[in-house]
This record gives C-alpha cells, sequence and structure tokens, in this order.
C-alpha cells in the first residue's frame, strides 16, 4: 500500500503529540465495513471508553492498537510513530515484523475472558513476558511480577493455575500480566463482561487504583455505564464503525447531543 | 497407452469387484449403525446386567483385530455348527467390528446433549422413552453425525479384509491380477484409486448433505 | 461339537510368546516410524509453498480412506516390478508406518487447533515471537488432546499388525494359520490370538487414558 504524501505524515511532531492517533483508519470483513475511516486521537495519560452497541466496531478499535487485526486503510500512530506502518525511502510502507514488535512493546492488553495460559500458575503467567520477552533474569521478573500481584490483591495466590482461580481473581491476574510487560498503553476488551456481578467491582477497583496510581495512556471497552461515567476522562460513542459522539462523561451521559446516543442510553439505562 | 490396455483386459473384473465391495460395504454399514444404536443404548441403561453385556461386547470386539474376528468367525464358528456363507460372514464381521465403535460414538453423542434438555423433558412430564427418542436421540444424531463420517470410511477400508476369506472383492480380484501378470503397480494401483474415489467422491459427500440436512431440520444451520 | 483342549494351548503356548513378541516389535518399529513421519507431514502441510500443502494433503487423505491392507500389497509387490525386493518386515513396516504417518499427523494438526485463538492473542498481547508462542504456549496445550490421539493410534497399529501376515511376516496371525494348516486346528490358535490381543489392547488403553489424565494434572490443566 503506497500512501499519497502529505496526507498521512511519517511522524508526528510538535507540542501536543498524541499517544495514540488513527487517521482515517478502514477495517472490512468481507463486504462488512466495521470501521469507516476512523478518526481517534488520545492523550497520554488520558483515560478514554468506548461505549456503542454490539457491531458498531469498538472492540475492533483495541484489537486494531494491538495489532491483532490487519488494516485495510489508514495509519496508525503511537507514540508519534506509525504502528501499522514504517518509514522506507520518504514513504510509509506496511510494518515489517520487527518494526510490529518493537512497537507492541508500548501496548498491553486485557482480554473479556481473560486468556490466561491454563498451563503456568498465576505467577508463571506474569513471568512468561519478562522472561521470554524482555529477558530478564528470572530473579528480576518474579520481583516485578509478585509486586504486581500484590498490587492486585493475588500474591496468595501466586502458585494457582487458572482453573483453580474465579474470573474475578484470572482477569486480576491477567491485569498484572499486562503491567509487567511495563507497557505505556493499556487496553482494556470488556473485561468485567464475562464476570458475575458480585465479583465486577474486584476489577474495577484494580481499573480505579491503576487510574490514580500510573501515567497510562488508557483505552477500554465497557457496558459498565457507571464505571465508565465515574472514571473516564473522555467518553466515545460507535456507531456504525465511527464515532457518532463524544465528549466528558458529564457532558455525554447527562446532555446527549444525538438522537442515536440518547436511544443507546436509554436502552441501556432501563435494562439496569 | 500400456495402462489402457490394461484397464481394457482386467476391466470386466475390477468392474465385478467393486460391485462386491460395494455390496460389502452397504450390508456392513447397516449391521454397524443398527450394532451401535443397540449396544450403544444398552452401554446407558440403567440396568447392570444390560450395561454389562454392551460393555463386554464393545470391549471385546474393539480389543481385538477385525481380521481376528472376521477368521474366527469364518473359521472357528463352523466347528460349532454355524456355517455361514463367506459372502455373509464377510460384511457381518465388519459390521459388528465397525459397530462396537459406533456404539461409543452413539453413547458419546448422547451423554454430550445437555443436561437442560432431559430436564426440560422432565418438566413437559414425558415417559422416558419419549424423551429419548424425541429430545435426546435427534440431537444425539446430530453430534454424532461427523465422527460417523470418518467410521463409515473406516467401514469401507475394512471391506478390503473379506478378500482373505475369499470373496471376490475388488482386493481380491485386483490380488489375483497381480498374481497372474506380476503387475502390482497397475493392479493395486487401480484400486487404490477406486476405494479413494468412492471415498472422497462418493462417501464423504454423502455424509456432508446429511450432516447438511439434519441440522437444517432440526434447526441449527 | 468341537471340544476345548487345553493340552493344546500348553503345546503352543511357547510359539505364541515368540510371535506375540515379533507383534509389539511391527507395533513398536512402525509406530515409530508413523511419529516421525506423521511430523513430516504436518510440516509439509504448513510450509509457504501452495503446492506442496496441497500435494501433501492430498496425499494424507488418500492414505487415510484406502485400505491398510491394500497398501501392504502395493508396497511389497511394487519394488520386484522396477528390480527392488523388499523383505516382507522391511516392506510391511514402511506400509504401516505411513498409513499410520497420515493419521499422526491429523492427531497433531488437532491438537495445535484445539489451542484457542485467545491464547495466540494473549501471546502476541505480551510480544512473544512466533516460534517462543508455539515453544511456550501452544504446544504445551497442544500435547494433552494429542496423547489421547497418539496412544489411541498405539493401540490401533497393534491390532492392525494381523495385515502384515498376508505378505508372510510372522506375526501372531501368521503363526495361528500355520498352526491351522499343521494340525487341522483352528478353535484354540485363532482364539488364543483374540485373547492375546485383548489381554494386551485393554490395559494398553487403560495405561493411554491414565497418562493423558496424569498429563493435564501435570500441565494444571485437569478437566
Amino acid at each position: 500500500m503506497t500512501e499519497e504524501t502529505g496526507r498521512y505524515p511519517l511522524r508526528l511532531e510538535g507540542d501536543g503529540v498524541p499517544m495514540v492517533r488513527f487517521q482515517k483508519v478502514t477495517k472490512r470483513y468481507g463486504p462488512l465495513v466495521v470501521l469507516d475511516e476512523l478518526d481517534l486521537d488520545v492523550a497520554p495519560g488520558e483515560m478514554v471508553t468506548i461505549i456503542g452497541p454490539s457491531g458498531s466496531g469498538k472492540t475492533t478499535v483495541l484489537r486494531m492498537l494491538m495489532t491483532l487485526e490487519t488494516i485495510d486503510g489508514g495509519v496508525i500512530y503511537v507514540d508519534g510513530e506509525p504502528l501499522t506502518h514504517m518509514v522506507r525511502n520518504q514513504g510509509l510502507v506496511p510494518a515489517n515484523s520487527a518494526h510490529t514488535r518493537r512497537m507492541r512493546s508500548k501496548i498491553g492488553m486485557c482480554f473479556q475472558h481473560f486468556n490466561l495460559f491454563p498451563h503456568m500458575t498465576a505467577l508463571g503467567n506474569c513471568m512468561e513476558g519478562p522472561v521470554q520477552v524482555l529477558k530478564l533474569s528470572r530473579k528480576e521478573a518474579e520481583e516485578r511480577s509478585m509486586e504486581l500481584l500484590e498490587m492486585v490483591g493475588m500474591a496468595d495466590k501466586r502458585d494457582e493455575h487458572p482453573s483453580r482461580l474465579s474470573g474475578g481473581q484470572q482477569q486480576r491476574v491477567a491485569i498484572a500480566r499486562a503491567l509487567a510487560m511495563r507497557p505505556r498503553i493499556m487496553l482494556f476488551d470488556e473485561v468485567t463482561s464475562a464476570l458475575d456481578p458480585e465479583v465486577i467491582s474486584e476489577v474495577t477497583s484494580v481499573i480505579r487504583r491503576l487510574v490514580s496510581t500510573h501515567n497510562l495512556t488508557m483505552l477500554m471497552v465497557t457496558h459498565q455505564m457507571g464505571f465508565a461515567r465515574e472514571i473516564s476522562d473522555r467518553v466515545c460513542f460507535f456507531f456504525n464503525g465511527s464515532i457518532e459522539e463524544q465528549g466528558p462523561p458529564a457532558e455525554l451521559f447527562e446532555a446527549p447531543g444525538r438522537e442515536r446516543t440518547r436511544q443507546f442510553l436509554n436502552a441501556v439505562l432501563e435494562a439496569n | 497407452m500400456a495402462y489402457l490396455d490394461f484397464l481394457q483386459t482386467h476391466g470386466d473384473r475390477l468392474i465385478d469387484g467393486t460391485v462386491v465391495t460395494v455390496f460389502q460395504f452397504f450390508l456392513a454399514t447397516a449391521v454397524a449403525v443398527s450394532v451401535a444404536l443397540l449396544f450403544g443404548l444398552m452401554r446407558l441403561s440403567q440396568n447392570l446386567a444390560i450395561r454389562s453385556v454392551a460393555v463386554g461386547y464393545i470391549e471385546i470386539f474393539r480389543g481385538t483385530s477385525l481380521l481376528v474376528q472376521l477368521f474366527w468367525i469364518f473359521f472357528v464358528l463352523p466347528l460349532f455348527g454355524i456355517n455361514l456363507d463367506k459372502f455373509l460372514a464377510g460384511f457381518l464381521a465388519v459390521g459388528l467390528n465397525m459397530g462396537a465403535y459406533g456404539a461409543e460414538l452413539v453413547r458419546g453423542a448422547i451423554l454430550a446433549v445437555p443436561r437442560g434438555q432431559w430436564e426440560a423433558a422432565v418438566a413437559l412430564n414425558m415417559p422416558r422413552s419419549r424423551r429419548m427418542w424425541r429430545i435426546v436421540l435427534p440431537q444425539a444424531f446430530l453430534i454424532m453425525l461427523p465422527p460417523w463420517g470418518n467410521l463409515v470410511i473406516e467401514i469401507l477400508k475394512g471391506t478390503a479384509l473379506v478378500a482373505l476369506i475369499s470373496v471376490t472383492d475388488l482386493m481380491f480380484e485386483v490380488r489375483q491380477i497381480n498374481i497372474a501378470t506380476f503387475k502390482a503397480v497397475e493392479a493395486f494401483g487401480t484400486a487404490i484409486l477406486v476405494y479413494y474415489a468412492m471415498a472422497r467422491l462418493f462417501v464423504t459427500p454423502c455424509m456432508r448433505a446429511l450432516e447438511r440436512a439434519m441440522a437444517r431440520k432440526t434447526g441449527k444451520a | 461339537m468341537i471340544e476345548w483342549q487345553w493340552g493344546l494351548v500348553w503345546e503352543l503356548a511357547p510359539r505364541f510368546v515368540d510371535a506375540t513378541g515379533k507383534t509389539l516389535f511391527a507395533a513398536g518399529g512402525g509406530y515409530g516410524i508413523a511419529v516421525v513421519l506423521g511430523l513430516v507431514f504436518l510440516a509439509m502441510q504448513r510450509v509457504p509453498l501452495p503446492a506442496v500443502r496441497v500435494a501433501t494433503r492430498e496425499f494424507v487423505e488418500l492414505i487415510r480412506s484406502t485400505p491398510l491392507l491394500l497398501q501392504i500389497f502395493f508396497v511389497y509387490y511394487v519394488g520386484p516390478q522396477f528390480g527392488l525386493i523388499l523383505a516382507p518386515w522391511t516392506a510391511g513396516l514402511i506400509a504401516i508406518g505411513v498409513h499410520y504417518g497420515a493419521y499422526l499427523s491429523e492427531v497433531y494438526r488437532g491438537g495445535i487447533e484445539s489451542v484457542p485463538k485467545g491464547q495466540w492473542e494473549a501471546a502476541r498481547a505480551i510480544n512473544l515471537p512466533t516460534v517462543t508462542a508455539y515453544r511456550r504456549i501452544v504446544l504445551p496445550q497442544a500435547l494433552p488432546p494429542a496423547i489421547a490421539g497418539m496412544g489411541n493410534y498405539l493401540v490401533g497399529i497393534f491390532k492392525d499388525t494381523p495385515m502384515l501376515s498376508v505378505i508372510g511376516v510372522a506375526e501372531l496371525m501368521h503363526t495361528a494359520t500355520t498352526i491351522g494348516a499343521e494340525s487341522y486346528r483352528y478353535l484354540e490358535p485363532y482364539t488364543m490370538v483374540g485373547a492375546i490381543f485383548l489381554a494386551i489392547s485393554l490395559p494398553a488403553a487403560f495405561c493411554v487414558n491414565a497418562f493423558e489424565k496424569w498429563v493435564r494434572r501435570k500441565l494444571g490443566m485437569a478437566k
């Protein structure tokens, strides 16, 4: 894919470079357009929550940022550098695996179904990345992992396999596993959707603590409207692959400007 | 083309053999399906005696070789006064053997039908046999069809063994041709292609079509 | 009505012990070949050359859907046509090894495909390189389901060894048939063969089950 010169900069410079920029990003599955020339900027340290009906492309945004999906159009920038592309001969070409791996080290992700490695203990899950990718010594990796397991309140379960942990516990381990790679951006993809109602707060309180103590840039997809409203700096309402409306949570939840947003919020609040 | 000559010379024998193989295959499949259903259901019976008979049958037939069973039925049974024609002994042995494997598929599929389906049928106050026939078996059937696809191929392959008790199937004919002509590549090669064509172009598509038809009927497609 | 003769059983016992050894050797040797060939077939279905992938796929399907007996005859009799004479043992092991190699490649493939997509994604999210993801995450999880299949085919190859008797490999079935021809007694020899197969394959199947459970527990994946 060759891009027109000037339309997509080779890198973002100057004041106020966003941590994440989606520029005219398109994603298709066959004939289905999931993201339609999406533009989205996330500032360093910002917490952005994405809400919207199912099939609106919310999760795809996170999966593309984690490079779990290929890109069909546009460019994603992370920390000023292109993520999906790299610079060759003054132009942008699709990223090779070395570039992807270097850029990916800035991003961590937690999944709806945790995706813990079932054959490793909680501690083993957290140490896997630091040992295998960052090449830390086992001792360093264990110290770092234990610190994080401590933070998510799972230190006493360090030697348990995932099958012996509840959903809430598994998700907390998954958060520790992602943080052990010291990412600058954290992605939370419906991390409470698979949990029983009484354990949701275990996970949300960990995220709340992260927001107040770490200087992470975060993107979160959720159906927990109350939590989104309390914790986000900005809320984006997705509809049909693009952002229908966005703004500070108080504004968007109190006085949505668009009819579709209003309908969605009414339907969701009624269900609760 | 030497191969065309070969086909021309031995075409009749190859066709006759293929016809016998097809008959053996259909009859063995019929035996296997009946045996599988019978022993699969018996295996799930609440009666210990019935269950034990099924377990014994399944383990004996799965635990020894098809060839051993075939020879036992053909050479040993007559010693007890049970004389079976070789054609009958052939498909019967294949069917009884494969039926034991099929019984395990039946059992597994019935157990794989979600418990909630049994409970819903109980809640409707259906009698036990009706629950089985109307609610559980149709769903179990759908679950077990894909593994049956593999088993049916095994039945087709299994019928080749009947040549060893002189049933004049395809395997038997090409072996005779090889003995007479020493053209092993042509003789055995042709048979391999015929078996492959039967499996790939007939058996598998039929099983797939059956899966699709059943899925439609039960509203899963 | 014919009578079962225990005397004959004792008389034949040494020959059957010997033949059992040969049967186990044939099964073990064939399985060794199959385990390696299975990996070769699997690898050839994952190379970046579409022609090789398609050809291997088709070959595996061909082997799996045609009778082993026919393949044994093919391997044994095709050589001489081109002046290459294979001993019955060699031909038998090749045929049975290729046949079960095709089955085992499917077992390996099934094991790898049974690992949920989310595991790959989680490996990607902590930036593991592909080779490390295979080695550390995917293969350990592909193992338990593959062990069940591999064990079943080990028992399966054992039960298929009687087919080698047709080209003169002196395993159990061949021995029983020879005895039958010598003595006109079929009841004891064939029944003994059946009993020996049962006595070996039932405990073997049990061990395979136990081993699979043990591996699962070892990996913390008890079902």
